[in-house]
């Protein structure tokens, strides 16, 4: 018998165990949004919970985002802990007067006087046409707000243990979570929270530190695969908080690796990228080989068709291609490789 | 240029309320105490303002003093209230904490919200003052989640959010009344309507026929009433309390007052010919200080039994202003705590 209480099972099902864990441990937790409770289960990541916990702590609302928001935020600050699911991230602009006007700002505004246990999950669109309005990130948006913490989880791990601590955690907590990545198994170990902060090493090397976000970990993770069989070793950082930001573990990989490639799943300008960028930048000035570069979303809105899409977003290969730049390689030739294509997992629609 | 029909200055014209007082002598000389509080601790603003160390920006309630005190005075302890940033009024009848409010005024240490607030973010939790907010209708469904927690966690107390008929040209006021009677939840909406956002009247303003009817549609309990009158607000919102617990519904109380000063600021504006002076006749309506005083009189309270409330009023409040002027400010070290828990 092992001693450890570790499985595999896919993104989507930590997420429902997460949530159903914590709700077993402390009552004043419960799970509300637009067709939480219905026969899909937000994508089967709220399963099993209205019937475990009944209607009071598993819930459907109208569809009104900014006031459901601000019921979230009334109900944390009477000591409840509540979750708000969004089944997009898009539908959160709705939301945003209370976000940036009151969620972020009513404990510093009341002198420290009023906590807000809030937890809002939102997932990021992608593949089969998602379009301009179901497929955005925007952490960088809400990590710009002084007083929101933002986390991207990649990994099953992530899903359950970042869920669990934005749970427990007595401030607003974002999670910001991949559609795609909802179908990756991975092991979950039931007895681990992934803390709200430090980022992850993925996966060490001494050529370039690839600092991604969400779904560009997999995407890193790949690129690294492929360029290890020359001989050259990514350097992979699962930046899986982005505010508030904990810069040691990529300042230290970038010291060892004197170069800095950001993966970031989000547009780059004005973008997080740039603030990850400039961390590194000033803190490893005196080591870097190269200026940090970074890859993101390009500067449109999402296009629908799969070959204007395909352009939009950077992808593994991006990074092998931006990675040789850097280091002054030919190219390696990729016309063998298998990169990931949704179609595989993701038939849509959506 | 008179305004429109929500506006107590052009409404019929009811006398003012000729009923007997209904209060214990106590009781009435209290709500006197409460109306001269916030009268004085305003009018002592507009003195100072000048001075240039109040430095925020104040929306001053003169006039509309009654409505917040009235709806206070009938609610139960534990009550949570929410309210806008036209809150002094609110504030002192919640909390008595008139060394807080002025210092918070200031941007003192010593103020609820250590300077961080001002005057459009007063609060005062513990004294049941959850949230007050200077973005219209931001606090109404986070007042609506507070209810729905006050359930989730069987307590009986009701949830009160003050707001102007602004609000109801938000988006969210719809969503918030919907979700709050969709589950019959304990909250009470109070709309303070002085027929003006800002500058601009309701007759620019609003595409349905009156504020009642526009609600009347949904599961909801519906008073309307003379904000000026601060014995008929109290009765008004006692029996709406009464309404909602028997029938099991939130209650939407809508009581009409007249604005006397600019929007905000501690001035009048009756020269920038938006609107016009009221008269002296109007004024005895309108005014729910001098209105009530008249009401004291008439039902046998002396010129020295007011005299004494205010000489006591009035010294606390100028004790409050000494000590918030000489109070200290938050130190550099304050600009970063308070952010996370």
């Amino acid at each position: 018998m092992s001693t450890t209480r570790s499985s595999l099972m896919t993104f989507r099902e930590a997420l429902a165990l997460g949530l159903r864990r914590e709700m077993e441990e402390d009552p004043s937790v419960f799970v509300f949004g637009l067709d939480v409770p219905d026969h899909k289960r937000i994508f089967g990541s709220t399963v099993g919970l209205l019937e475990q916990f009944g209607p009071t702590r598993c819930f459907g609302t109208p569809l009104s985002e900014e006031g459901m928001t601000g019921v979230a935020l009334g109900a944390a600050l009477a000591g409840l802990r509540p979750v708000h699911v969004h089944i997009r991230a898009d539908f959160l602009l709705l939301g945003m007067n209370q976000l940036v006007n009151m969620v972020s700002n009513v404990r510093y505004m009341s002198g420290g006087r009023l906590r807000v246990p809030l937890v809002i999950r939102a997932i990021i669109g992608r593949g089969w046409g998602q379009s301009a309005q179901h497929s955005k990130s925007m952490h960088g948006i809400f990590a710009h707000i002084p007083g929101l913490k933002v986390a991207l989880p990649t990994s099953p791990q992530d899903a359950y243990g970042l869920l669990r601590s934005a749970i427990r955690d007595d401030n607003p907590v974002l999670l910001l979570e991949h559609r795609w990545l909802y179908d990756v198994e991975g092991e979950v170990d039931e007895d681990r929270l992934v803390p709200i902060g430090p980022a992850e090493l993925l996966r060490t090397g001494d050529a370039v530190t690839v600092l991604s976000t969400s779904w560009m970990n997999v995407e890193a993770m790949k690129a690294a695969e492929v360029l290890a069989r020359r001989g050259i070793e990514l350097e992979v950082i699962n930046v899986r908080t982005v505010s508030p930001l904990e810069p040691d573990l990529l300042i230290e990989s970038v010291r060892k690796t004197r170069r800095c490639l950001v993966a970031d799943y989000d547009w780059s300008f004005c973008g997080f990228s740039a603030e990850l960028a400039d961390t590194v930048s000033r803190a490893c000035f005196g080591s870097l080989r190269h200026p940090v570069e970074r890859l993101g979303f390009a500067h449109v809105p999402c296009p629908t068709t799969r070959p204007l899409e395909n352009q939009f977003y950077p992808s593994a290969v991006d990074i092998i291609r931006t990675s040789e730049r850097m280091m002054g390689l030919s190219e390696t030739d990729l016309s063998r490789e298998s990169f990931y294509s949704y179609e595989q997992r993701f038939k849509g629609p959506f | 240029m008179l305004q429109k029909s929500s506006n107590p200055i052009s409404s019929k014209q009811v006398k003012p309320s000729e009923e007997e007082l209904s209060f214990p002598r106590e009781e009435a000389l209290q709500l006197y105490k409460e109306l001269f509080l916030t009268r004085w601790a305003e009018t002592r603003i507009r003195q100072e303002y000048g001075k240039d160390e109040m430095k925020t920006p104040v929306h001053l309630g003169v006039g509309g003093e009654a409505i917040p005190i009235g709806v206070c005075h009938t609610l139960p302890a534990g009550t949570a209230a929410f309210g806008t940033y036209r809150n002094h009024s609110l504030y002192l009848a919640l909390t008595g904490d008139v060394d807080g409010f002025f210092a918070e005024l200031y941007g003192k240490l010593t103020g609820p919200g250590k300077g961080k607030s001002g005057s459009m973010h007063l609060c005062n939790p513990e004294k049941g003052l959850m949230a007050t907010s200077a973005v219209v209708a931001t606090t109404l469904p986070v007042a609506v989640g507070m209810a729905l927690a006050h359930r989730y966690q069987d307590k009986s107390s009701p949830v009160v959010a003050f707001f102007g008929d602004g609000a109801l040209e938000e988006g969210v006021f719809w969503e918030s009344l919907n979700f709050a009677s969709l589950h019959r939840l304990k909250i009470l909406f109070v709309c303070e309507d002085n027929g003006l956002a800002i500058h601009t009247p309701t007759s620019h303003r609003q595409g349905f026929r009156s504020i009642p009817e526009a609600v009347s549609g949904f599961r909801c309990q519906v008073a309307s009433g003379d904000g000026s009158d601060v014995v008929g607000v109290v009765q008004k919102a006692r029996e709406l309390l009464q309404r909602m617990e028997s029938d099991g519904m939130p209650g939407f109380l809508h009581l009409t007052y007249y604005r006397f000063l600019e929007h905000v600021g501690p001035n009048e504006d009756f020269d920038k010919g938006y609107r016009r002076r009221p008269t002296p006749e109007e004024l005895e309506r309108l005014d729910p200080l001098l209105r009530y005083e008249k009401l004291l009189r008439r039902n046998g309270f002396s010129e020295g039994d007011l005299r004494a409330v205010q000489d006591e009023v009035q010294q606390r409040v100028d004790r409050a202003v000494q000590a918030a002027r000489s109070a200290p400010f938050p130190g550099r070290e304050e600009l970063l705590t308070d952010l996370f828990s």
